[in-house]
């Protein structure tokens, strides 16, 4: 068992036999279940759970993925903010190596560029103050788990004066990219694994058009192997009773209304805004812009940056991936151009993005 | 004139010139501490007993910083060509030293690596015989770079390969992983953390030896950049054999484990310098086995995995929950994640 | 995009935390989950606390990490 996990004691065997025998029960051929959290893809392959499920029960990916969602654009800016003398770039360590349209940060790191890895945003106050020549760009990606902390980082910098350090915002949000997944005809998904971090953060609420407009079953759900095949049993109960609702397997650390408190710093830093995903084109909704009265720490204004548009790469399937359509081996350029070594489009980038955790995990 | 009792002194270009101030640094700093009949000759070449058969391998050091929680960059440098020449089957005698000493580098510093490379070498039982010294400007060689090289005796007849390795053989491993890793890790930059873990960097002749004499073994190496599952990759593809692993066998500590699940990183993919993978026959497995965890310097000792003839250079494992996945061949090296 | 761990406050100062998980100390901002105290558990995401741990699910965390030390 995983020491780092709060597991239940539940028993994998146990969850197995429940989970063959409703899947035995709805007598379908094919049931396919979304997960929309590029952990839960890494969780799901590392344990290798996929080769633990009945023939016929398919767990596939949706754009959970912040790293694999990330536009061009969004790393060109990062790019050529690094590459100023002025400037000195901290970064998750998960986007050193996403591909720009001709670089990455790894890239422009190797070429002289300060471009810093951190574990936290507060790192950037720390090394502004140790850099007063020059400021610090803290490249602020991640859905709402992570979006409140980077909240609290602008507030830092606001409540202490500090010049030289500015937010490169690109932040996403979840629910709007599950109404696009879900509204669309040609996608047959027939429950939702909720991204259970996510959730601690925005709670219930905002799933619950799941089930009353589009009547898709959807569980939050932990992040040991033993939650996920408790939260798949949990969906496949509701397809069974022909229920729809939103149901929280994660219950030992998600509350009903998430954390009102991350919620309202985030309020208060942000708004929302339409934002471009990689593979998916616009979202509307979907995005986290820096409000006026924190202007001073917003690198767009502060840099005026202007993020150019997408281009779509050729023959690249990420979208549809994305989107669940396809499996990442439909892909024409799987595995032969496209390798976690090279990687063309963002599914293979990020080691949780599909793509790369089909290669590296799955036969 | 130099001040040995400056607390302040420090590394300056006029000590890499090969003038007066270079020779004094060798004679004051260097010499005294390695202690070396033949070093003590300062010829351009050491002249040393040979043997029929020899071993001969080479590495630099670039550790970042080069003092960390269980060692530093000197032991490394020691223990890294050491453990080289001991997975060849060898037996370590003769080390050079070389040292490109960054401009600025507190004098202290350089005493306590240089002595705790003398003591590493005591260890393992070798001679550090040759050296040379070097200084770069401030900025460059973060603090410093080493480069050791080593010759070893090689009493075995058979050569250890991966060519030896065939289908039902086991997969051992000498001890915890991941160690080393997360030791350096939380002493780095950027991301500050306190741990109890400290790095495995120790000489692994002598349980090496041990080895070879217990059981029938096909190969050994060490998992250092790349990890277990770089090295098994390697083997696997060299040998044109595939290996399953179980993870439950896996050792690796509670709090190397905690510290890689904040991180986001995987302990088969981390550094190690102190542990050795071997690859024996099934036959001799168990004593193998026995032979490790009576050792010292292999208590942690684990049988953890197989060798398999389907699908070649693959590795695959079996998970805790009883699923099966590949491992891959690391991409670079790991950084920590929030993702 | 979610790597979180439960950890325990060890040390407490305003927005300050050290947190720690089995063998190891981090430092955690805990401005988000207010209401902590020292000892409590908290769920920890970039070095950011961003949930706490009601003592009933906490102490289902620590009969686990028991029965792994005594397992290991």
């Amino acid at each position: 068992m995983p020491v780092s996990g709060d597991a239940r004691p539940a028993n994998v065997e146990r969850l197995l036999e429940d989970i063959r025998t409703q899947f035995r029960k709805l007598r379908r051929e094919t049931v396919r279940l979304m997960e929309v959290c590029g952990t839960h893809t890494m969780s799901i392959a590392r344990a290798g759970l996929k080769s633990l499920l009945p023939e016929g029960l398919k767990l596939v990916s949706g754009p959970g993925c912040p790293v694999c969602v990330t536009p061009t654009g969004t790393i060109d800016a990062a790019c050529e903010l690094a590459r100023r003398d002025d400037v000195v770039i901290t970064t998750f360590g998960d986007m050193m190596r996403v591909p720009g349209s001709r670089t990455t940060l790894e890239g422009v790191k190797a070429a002289g560029a300060d471009v810093r890895v951190v574990y936290s945003p507060l790192k950037s106050m720390e090394i502004a103050a140790a850099t007063p020549g020059r400021t610090v760009v803290f490249l602020g990606v991640g859905f709402e788990t992570t979006a409140p902390a980077i909240a609290r980082l602008i507030q830092a910098a606001a409540q202490a004066g500090t010049a030289n350090m500015a937010v490169l915002p690109a932040n996403k949000l979840i629910p709007p990219a599950l109404r696009v997944i879900a509204s669309d005809p040609e996608l047959r998904v027939d429950g939702f694994l909720l991204p259970g971090h996510v959730s601690v953060i925005i709670g219930a609420e905002p799933y619950r058009f799941l089930a009353d407009e589009f009547r898709r079953p959807s569980v939050i759900t932990g992040f040991e192997p033993e939650d996920v095949l408790e939260a798949t049993a949990m969906i496949l109960e509701q397809m069974l009773l022909g229920n729809a609702e939103v149901q929280n397997q994660y219950k030992r650390v998600v509350h009903p209304e998430g954390n009102p408190e991350a919620r309202r710093r985030l309020d208060e830093v942000f708004r929302t805004a339409d934002a471009s995903w990689r593979g998916f084109g616009v979202i509307p909704g979907s995005g986290l812009v820096v409000r006026d009265a924190f202007a001073r720490w917003d690198a767009v204004r502060r840099f005026d940056i202007r993020i150019a548009p997408e281009e779509p790469e050729t023959g690249c399937l990420c979208g549809d991936v994305l989107k669940g359509k396809v499996n990442p081996r439909d892909c024409p350029l799987f595995g032969t151009r496209c390798t976690p070594a090279s990687a063309v489009g963002p599914c293979m980038v990020s080691s949780e993005g599909a793509c790369a955790a089909s290669f590296r995990f799955e036969q | 004139m130099m001040n040995p009792n400056d607390p302040s002194e420090r590394i300056t270009m006029s000590h890499g010139g090969g003038g007066k101030l270079a020779h004094e640094l060798i004679v004051r700093e260097l010499l005294p501490v390695l202690a070396d009949e033949e070093l003590a000759e300062l010829g351009d070449s050491a002249v040393v007993d040979g043997a029929e058969r020899l071993a001969f391998t080479t590495d630099s050091f670039v550790v970042k910083p080069i003092f960390f929680p269980g060692g530093d960059i000197g032991r490394l440098a020691v223990c890294g060509t050491v453990n080289d020449l001991a997975v060849a089957g060898a037996q370590p005698l003769y080390l050079s030293l070389a040292m490109i000493l960054e401009e600025g580098l507190p004098i202290e510093d350089l005493r306590r690596i240089v002595r705790s490379a003398k003591a590493a070498a005591r260890e393992a039982g070798v001679r550090i015989v040759c050296g040379d010294t070097k200084v770069v400007d401030h900025g460059s060689a973060d603090g410093m770079y080493l480069t050791t090289s080593g010759i070893g005796r090689l009493p075995v007849a058979k050569r250890l390969s991966p060519r030896n390795i065939r289908p039902g053989d086991a997969v051992l491993v000498s001890g915890t992983l991941g160690d080393h890793s997360i030791a350096v890790l939380s002493a780095r930059e950027g991301i500050e953390f306190r741990t109890d873990v400290t790095s495995d960097v120790q000489p692994l002749n002598d349980l090496a030896q041990k080895l070879l004499s217990t059981a029938e073994v096909r190969c050994m190496r060490d998992p250092t950049r790349g990890g277990l599952a770089g090295i098994l990759n390697e083997l696997a593809e060299s040998a044109g054999v595939a290996i399953e692993l179980d993870e439950k066998s896996i050792p690796v500590t509670e709090a190397v484990r905690a510290a890689c699940d904040v991180l986001g990183l995987d302990p088969i993919f981390a550094a190690n310098e102190g542990k050795l993978v071997a690859i024996v026959s099934p036959q001799t497995a168990e004593s193998a086995l026995q032979a490790l965890r009576s050792h010292p310097r292999g208590k942690n000792g684990a049988i953890i995995g197989r060798v398999e003839k389907d699908r070649p250079g693959r590795v695959t494992i079996r998970t805790a929950p009883g699923g099966r996945r590949i491992v891959d061949m690391p991409v670079g090296e790991q950084l920590p994640r929030i993702c | 995009m979610c790597l979180a761990v439960p950890a325990r406050i060890i040390e407490l100062d305003g927005a300050r935390a050290t947190v720690e998980v089995p063998g190891n100390r981090f430092s955690a901002d805990v401005s988000l989950v207010p209401a902590v105290k020292l000892g409590d558990y908290v769920l920890v995401h970039a070095g950011f606390a961003i949930e706490r741990y009601r003592p009933e699910d906490a102490e289902e965390i620590l009969r686990l990490h028991e029965d792994m030390e005594n397992a290991g």
